[in-house]
C-alpha cells in the first residue's frame, strides 16, 4: 500500500460504495483520483455536459438540481454523484453546485467501470438505490432466523395419534408412553376434505381434532367425564392447523393469534407432528408469546397494567434477535389486541352479558398490524342493528370507558382526535358505519377526509367479525369507483413530505432550513402508509398491512413495474431505523419517541434512509398525477 | 479590502531571460534540458499554465547544514490535481538525519539507507518539472534546498520561478491594510502555515509532513486561493517570485 495515498483511501474506505472494496481496488482507486476545489457557488456539473469522471465529495457541500431549476438532492461529505450519467450517455442530467466550499475527487471513468466489473456491491449501489436498500434489507433479513427456519425444522417425532373411538383412558395412556402431551384424533373420511389423508398403508383418515394435556384436567376430569368416553365426542371445537413449510415466525404468529399452545403441522393433508409452544420459545426467546399467555390470566386492570413494561422488553428482545419490521409489528399488534380482549373480558364479568352483539374494532396502526411501542389508542364500536340507544348505551359507554382507560392504564395513550369507542360519534350501529363510509366516499372533502383516513385501517379485535368484513366489502366496492374520492385522499397522502436531504448532523428541509431532528413517523412512514393506502383503495384491497396491500397493487397496472419494490423496501427500512432508534431510546433509559437525530445515524443507514425518503418523495410526485381531481366534479359538490 | 497589488521586489527577476541564459551556460545536459524547455510567458493567464505542486521533506531548516529526504509532487492545472502522475522519492542525504527529522516525517533510517542518492532521481525530477510553473509552500525551502542538492552534484546551481501559497496567504494577511493595522493593534497575526491556511478555505486537514501529501495539499490550496482572490485570468507572472 502507498504510504502516501493513505490520506485518500481511508477517506473513501469510510463511505459506501468504496468502504466495501478490497484493499487492492481502493488503492488502486486512491491512486487515480483526481482533486478538483469549487469554491461556494461554483458549478461542479453543467446541464447536458459530457461526463467522463465519478464524482466524490472529500468535504464540502453540493446541490443537485433537476433541469427544471427544482432541489433534487443536496450531498455531503462521501457522497457521490454523477454515476447516472456514467451509466447512461455520459451527458449531465442534473446539474450539481457547490454549496460550500467544495474539494472533490474525480475517478475515471475507466475505474468507474473496472469497480462496476470487480464489485457487485458497487455496481448495485451506482446502479440504482433500489438495490442499495434491498441489499440493506436482505442484510438484516439473513439475521434473523424465525423467517427462513420452516416449521417442520421443530418437529422431532410423529404425532401419537388414535381413533375417534379410542377411549379417554386409552389416549392419555397412549399420551404418557409417548411422553408426548398432545393426541390428534382421526376418524373415518367423512365431509372435510381438507383434512382427509391416507396413511402408510393407503387407509384414508380423516382428522378430526386434538386432545391435548389441558384438555385432560379442563374438560374431562373437571368435568366429571368417565374414562371410557369416546375421544371423538371431544373433538367438536374448530381444529387450527398449519403447513410444514410454513416458517416458524408464522407458526408462532398462528398460536398467538388463536391463543394455543399446541399446533399440528401437517404436509398437505398428512400430520406430521405436533409444535408446542416450547419448542417455539427455544428457537425465540423473546418473551412475546408468554406476554400474550399472562395478560389473559390478569384479573384487573391494575394486572394488566403492570405488564406494560414487558411489552417494551418484548419489543427490544425482538429487535436485538434480528426480527425485521413485520415481525416486531404483528407482535405489538397482537399483544395490543390481546390487552383490548382481556379488558373486554373483564369488562363483560363485571357489566354483564352485552344487550346486543357488537365488534370492538381497532384503527390505525395496530388494523394494519404496524404497531410500535410508541403508540396512542384508535378504537371504536360497532354495534348490532337492533342496538337501541335509549336502553344499550349506558351499557356500550360504561363498557368503552372501562376499555379506553384500562388501555391508557396499560401504556396505550388516549387518541388526541378522540377516535376511542368512549365517543359517541364512534360507538353506533353497523348502518350508520355504513353510512359514515359511504358519505366518506361519495361526497369527499380533503378536509372532511384528513380526520377520517383512520378509519380506512380496519380490523376487528373482538366480537362480531362479520361487522368488519361488511364494512371491509363496502370500501372495496365503492372507493375504486369514486374517482372523487380517490382524489381527495391522495391529497392528503400529499401533506406529510420526507426531508430533501438528511446529512450526518442536520436534516435539510425544502425550504432550505436546517433541523437537527427529524420525526420519522411524521416524514417518513406515516406518509408512505397513506401512499399505499391511495392505491390500496384504488385497486379495492382487502388487505390492512401496508406489505399486504402492495402484494395485491402488485398484481395490478396502478405502479410502474418494480415500483412497488422499492415502495416495500422503502417501508421497510423507514419502519426499521423507526424501531430501532426507539430501542435505543429504550436501553439508555429515555422515554422513546419517533424522533430521530442524523448524528446518531451511522454512514450506511444515513445513505439508505436517503435513498428511501427520495423513493417516497417521487411517489408522491406520481400520486398527484395517477388520481387527479376529476373534471366534470367541483369541490363544492 | 484585500490588496492583490504585488509588492515591487517580487518581479525584479526577468525569469524567461534567466532561463534563456542558464539553457545556453550549463554544462549539464540534464540541466540543459530542463532550462531549454523554458518559461511560460509572464502573460499567460494562470489558467492555462501547467503547474506541478513540489514539497521536499529535508533533515533541517538550514540548506547549508541540512539535507533532502523526501521529494513529493503531484501536476495539476487549475481544474485537476492528477495522482496517476504524482511522484515520490526517498533519498539518502549526504548529512546525518537526526532523530527529530525521523519522527517528523515518518521516514525510518533503514528506509534512508536502502535510498538512493539524489544524483539519481534528478534527471527525473528534472523531467516532471520541464515545462510547467512550479507550486510551493513556503519557497525558501524548496529554493535553496534544490539550489544546494543540484549545486554540491554538478557544480551549479538551479533556481527558476515558483508560485509560493505562503507568500500568497501572507499577502491576503499579513500585508494588507487590515493586517497591519491588527499586528498595530497587537493582535496576534493570522497563520499562514499550510494546515491553517487550508482551514480558511474549508480544506480538510491532511496528516502533514509527508511530501507528497504536502504537496497534494499545496496544490489544492492554490486551486483555493485562486478560485477566491485572483481568477483564472491573472498573469502567471503577477503570481510567481
Amino acid at each position: 500500500m502507498d504510504a502516501e495515498l493513505l490520506e485518500i483511501r481511508q477517506h473513501m474506505g469510510r463511505f459506501p460504495p468504496f468502504e466495501t472494496l478490497s484493499d487492492q481496488l481502493l488503492d488502486e482507486v486512491a491512486g487515480q483520483v483526481e482533486v478538483g476545489y469549487f469554491q461556494a457557488g461554483s458549478g461542479i456539473l453543467q446541464y447536458d455536459q459530457e461526463l467522463h469522471e465519478l464524482c466524490y465529495i472529500r468535504s464540502g457541500a453540493v446541490e443537485v438540481r433537476r433541469r427544471t431549476g427544482d432541489l433534487y438532492n443536496r450531498l455531503g461529505e462521501g457522497d457521490i454523484f454523477g454515476h447516472f450519467s456514467l451509466l447512461r450517455n455520459n451527458r449531465v442530467h442534473f446539474p450539481a453546485r457547490a454549496l460550500e466550499d467544495t474539494l472533490i475527487y474525480f475517478l475515471p471513468e475507466a475505474v468507474f467501470l473496472r469497480l462496476c466489473e470487480a464489485d457487485e456491491h458497487f455496481a448495485d449501489f451506482v446502479e440504482l438505490e433500489r438495490p442499495r436498500l434491498e441489499t440493506a434489507v436482505a442484510h438484516n433479513k439473513k439475521a434473523n432466523d424465525m423467517m427462513i427456519t420452516r416449521v417442520r425444522k421443530l418437529l422431532t417425532r410423529y404425532p401419537v395419534m388414535v381413533e375417534a373411538s379410542a377411549t379417554v383412558q386409552e389416549t392419555a395412556r397412549q399420551i404418557s408412553a409417548a411422553q408426548a402431551s398432545a393426541a390428534l384424533i382421526l376418524d373415518e373420511p367423512n365431509d372435510d376434505p381438507r383434512y382427509t389423508f391416507t396413511d402408510t398403508e393407503d387407509r384414508p383418515w380423516q382428522l378430526r381434532g386434538i386432545l391435548t394435556d389441558s384438555d385432560f384436567r379442563t374438560r374431562i376430569v373437571a368435568e366429571g367425564l368417565s374414562p371410557d368416553t369416546p375421544v371423538g365426542e371431544l373433538a367438536g371445537e374448530k381444529l387450527i392447523t398449519i403447513q410444514s413449510d410454513e416458517s416458524v415466525h408464522e407458526a408462532m404468529l398462528c398460536m398467538l393469534r388463536n391463543n394455543i399452545h399446541h399446533l399440528p403441522v401437517l404436509y398437505r393433508r398428512r400430520p406430521m407432528g405436533i409444535v408446542h409452544l416450547s419448542d417455539i420459545i427455544r428457537y425465540e426467546t423473546h418473551s412475546s408469546l408468554y406476554l400474550v399467555s399472562n395478560i389473559f390470566h390478569q384479573s384487573s386492570v391494575e394486572g394488566l397494567a403492570r405488564l406494560a413494561p414487558d411489552v417494551r422488553i418484548a419489543c427490544v428482545r425482538m429487535v436485538e434477535e434480528g426480527a425485521n419490521s413485520q415481525m416486531v409489528g404483528t407482535a405489538l399488534s397482537t399483544i395490543g389486541r390481546s390487552f383490548v380482549r382481556r379488558l373486554l373480558e373483564l369488562a363483560e364479568a363485571s357489566l354483564g352479558p352485552p344487550p346486543v352483539a357488537y365488534c370492538f374494532m381497532v384503527n390505525g396502526s395496530i388494523a394494519r398490524n404496524e404497531q410500535t411501542i410508541v403508540t396512542d389508542q384508535d378504537n371504536a364500536l360497532i354495534l348490532a342493528d337492533d342496538f337501541d340507544p335509549a336502553q344499550h348505551d349506558d351499557y356500550f359507554a360504561s363498557l368503552a370507558t372501562f376499555v379506553c382507560d384500562g388501555l391508557a392504564a396499560c401504556g396505550y395513550t388516549y387518541c388526541k382526535g378522540d377516535v376511542m369507542a368512549n365517543n359517541p360519534r364512534w360507538r353506533q350501529p353497523l348502518q350508520v358505519w355504513k353510512r359514515y363510509f359511504s358519505e366518506w366516499i361519495d361526497s369527499p372533502t380533503p378536509e372532511r377526509l384528513l380526520h377520517s383516513s383512520i378509519f380506512f385501517d380496519l380490523d376487528s379485535a373482538y366480537g362480531e367479525e362479520a361487522y368488519i368484513e361488511e364494512l371491509q366489502d363496502l370500501i372495496a366496492d365503492k372507493a375504486p369507483r369514486s374517482p372523487r374520492f380517490l382524489a381527495a385522499v391522495a391529497r392528503n397522502a400529499l401533506n406529510r413530505t420526507p426531508p430533501l436531504g438528511f446529512f450526518r448532523t442536520f436534516v435539510m428541509e425544502k425550504d432550505g432550513k436546517q433541523n437537527n431532528t427529524i420525526n420519522l413517523k411524521r416524514r417518513g412512514t406515516a406518509p408512505l402508509v397513506d401512499l399505499i393506502r391511495v392505491h390500496a383503495l384504488a385497486c379495492g384491497s382487502r388487505a390492512q398491512n401496508s406489505f399486504e396491500r402492495l402484494d395485491d397493487i402488485a398484481t395490478t397496472q396502478l405502479l410502474a413495474p418494480g415500483v412497488d419494490a422499492k415502495l416495500r423496501h422503502a417501508m421497510e427500512l423507514l419502519s426499521m431505523v423507526r424501531i430501532r432508534h426507539q430501542v435505543i431510546d429504550l436501553d439508555h433509559d429515555r422515554e422513546p419517541d419517533n424522533n430521530i437525530e442524523p448524528e446518531n445515524v451511522a454512514d450506511s443507514e444515513r445513505h439508505h434512509l436517503k435513498d428511501a425518503f427520495q423513493v417516497l418523495s417521487r411517489a408522491q410526485k406520481f400520486l398527484k398525477y395517477r388520481y387527479p381531481v376529476p373534471a366534470h366534479s367541483g369541490r363544492a359538490s | 479590502m484585500l490588496s492583490h497589488r504585488l509588492p515591487s521586489r517580487t518581479q525584479g527577476l526577468d525569469w524567461p531571460a534567466y532561463l534563456q541564459q542558464r539553457a545556453a551556460e550549463t554544462g549539464d545536459p540534464a540541466l540543459q534540458r530542463f532550462f531549454a524547455s523554458g518559461c511560460i510567458d509572464p502573460d499567460t493567464p494562470i489558467g492555462e499554465a501547467p503547474l506541478v505542486a513540489v514539497d521536499l521533506e529535508t533533515t533541517g531548516l538550514d540548506a547549508q547544514r541540512h539535507a533532502i529526504v523526501s521529494v513529493g509532487l503531484v501536476p495539476f492545472n487549475l481544474k485537476r490535481i492528477s495522482l496517476a502522475q504524482r511522484r515520490y522519492w526517498v533519498v539518502r542525504p549526504n548529512r546525518s538525519l537526526s532523530d527529530t527529522s525521523v519522527t517528523l516525517h515518518r521516514i525510518t533510517h533503514s528506509e534512508v539507507a536502502g535510498a538512493p542518492d539524489f544524483s539519481a532521481i534528478l534527471p527525473e525530477l528534472l523531467e516532471s518539472l520541464a515545462g510547467r510553473l512550479v507550486v510551493v509552500h513556503f519557497r525558501h525551502i524548496e529554493r535553496p534546498f534544490l539550489n544546494e542538492a543540484v549545486k554540491a552534484r554538478l557544480g551549479e546551481g538551479m533556481r527558476f520561478p515558483m508560485i509560493d501559497t505562503m507568500s500568497l496567504e501572507a499577502r491576503l494577511h499579513r500585508l494588507s491594510l487590515w493586517a497591519r493595522l491588527q499586528r498595530w493593534m497587537r493582535r496576534p497575526p493570522v497563520s499562514i502555515r499550510l494546515a491553517d491556511s487550508r482551514r480558511r478555505y474549508g480544506l480538510p486537514d491532511y496528516q502533514g509532513h509527508h511530501a507528497l501529501v504536502d504537496a497534494l495539499a499545496t496544490a489544492e490550496l492554490f486551486q483555493a486561493q485562486v478560485a477566491r482572490h485572483y481568477g483564472v485570468e491573472t498573469p502567471v507572472g503577477k503570481l510567481w517570485t
